[in-house]
This record gives structure tokens, sequence and C-alpha cells, in this order.
């Protein structure tokens, strides 16, 4: 995060006077935001499991007869 | 046979497209089975309808609109049988650990199962998957702006969940939601991907 967007922030929430720590909010964003895809690329990683390899090779068998 | 040349390429698309839809699927659903039901149903339908698929067009588009179509029904169809059971939906409880893999997302998956289905979606296509706000709106059959207000709604609800010091309002209204134009929460954090 920049610095400049960090201030934009805090300016942005200081405005709307909600008294809520704008600063932290956003770092809590980014942090979760990281989380997801970290989360997402966990899973991306892990391929074409043998169940859709099987499903495919059934799918195409069924194609070729059509 | 030269209609099969373009079915073969296609064919190769939604093999290639396969891990991405279930990384968007666990998110959706916050359970590994369901999320690998899911992307089967998918996979059957894509194959059922590939003669509709416009060559040349976006595949990927195409192919997370059957996603989330898919999910959107059963989510209805879930959510009619859980509040049959006990009224209320159980959804967080789903995911078990040996199941989804790294114990550390547990508490983030649990939280995503939390918002409504809108919210989530936008959050995973875009937060997560990379999509564009204008191929979100597109896969979720709505307006950019609105991709935009729901993805704002869930950063919010998101970080209040999770918040270190627990969440202010589990169901209560979000302090955020009085706008909906999508300026409460600074965009391009969580969109921000290669």
């Amino acid at each position: 995060m920049t610095k400049k967007a960090q201030t934009q922030t805090e300016r942005a929430g200081a405005g709307r006077r909600r008294g809520s720590l704008a600063g932290v909010d956003r770092e809590l964003q980014v942090r979760i935001g990281a989380q997801l895809r970290a989360m997402h690329d966990d899973i991306i990683h892990e391929g074409v499991p043998e169940r859709f390899q099987e499903l495919l090779a059934q799918l195409d068998r069924t194609k070729a007869k059509d | 046979m030269d209609g099969l040349d373009g079915d073969d390429s296609v064919r190769r698309g939604i093999i290639a497209a396969i891990p991405r839809l279930r990384a968007v699927a666990v998110s959706l659903t916050g359970s590994a089975d369901r999320a690998d039901d899911l992307v089967q149903e998918t996979m059957l339908r894509a194959y059922a309808n590939i003669d509709k698929f416009e060559p040349g067009s976006n595949l990927a588009a195409w192919l997370f609109t059957i996603l989330r179509n898919q999910f959107r029904s059963e989510y209805r169809k879930r959510k009619r049988e859980v509040e049959d059971v006990d009224g209320h939906h159980v959804d967080s409880l789903t995911a078990s650990p040996e199941q989804m893999g790294k114990v550390e997302f547990n508490e983030l998956r649990a939280a995503l199962t939390l918002l409504p289905p809108e919210q989530r979606e936008a959050l995973v296509l875009v937060g997560a998957s990379g999509f564009s706000y204008e191929e979100a709106a597109d896969i979720c059959g709505c307006a950019v702006g609105t991709i935009k207000s729901r993805l704002n709604r869930a950063r919010a609800r998101l970080s209040q969940l999770l918040s270190p010091s627990g969440p202010v309002t589990p169901e209560g209204p979000e302090p955020s939601q009085n706008s909906d134009n999508g300026e409460t929460f600074a965009t391009g954090d969580l969109e921000q991907r290669d």
C-alpha cells in the first residue's frame, strides 16, 4: 500500500466521521485480499484431480459414439 | 468434420479451466465436496451445450456463468432444505479442515459462507480469481456498478467478521452499507492481480 493511498483512505474515513480507524481497516482489507488469493491459488495448484480426468474420458467416449 | 476441431479447442479450454473453476467453487460453497460436485455439474452442462458456445468469445466467462448459475440454483435448493431442518442456515459448518486443506484458511472460509451469495460471488470472482468488473458483471448477469457495490459490501462485512476485535454486529446493519455507490472502501487492494 502506498503512503498516498493510506493518507487518502484516512482522510476519507475522517471525512465520514465514522470514528473507525481507517488505517487499521485498510491493513485488514489488504490482508484479507492476500489471504483470499492465497487460498484460491492453493486449490489451483492441485491441478485437475483424477475424478475429473475420468469424467472427461467418459464424456469423450460418449461423444465419440454420437 | 470441421466442427470437431472447434469443439476440440473448447474441450481443451474446459479442461484448462478446471483448476480455476474448483478454486472459485470452494470459496463459493465453503466445502471441497460440494465444490467438486458443482464443477462436475458445470462440466456436464458445458459439454452438453458445447455447440452453443460461440467460438472466439470468452470461454472462461461462459464456463463461470454456468458455474455461477448452478451455484445459485443449488444454493436456493439447499437453503430451503436446511431451513426446513432448523430454520437457520448452517452452511458454515460444512467445511472440515482435513478436506479443505490449510487450517489457516478456515476462518476466512467460514466468514465467506456468512456473506450473502451475491456478495460472495462478486468477491470471489474479482478479488480472488482476478476477473475484471466487466467480466464479473457478465457472469453474474448484472451491471458493473452492481458488482462494485456488492464487492464493497462484501469487503466491509468480511473485515468486520475477521476483525481482531471480533465481529461488531454479526447480523445487524452494516455501518458502510449506507453508500451503495462504491465509494466507501477504496478499490484496488483485493483485485490487484497479475
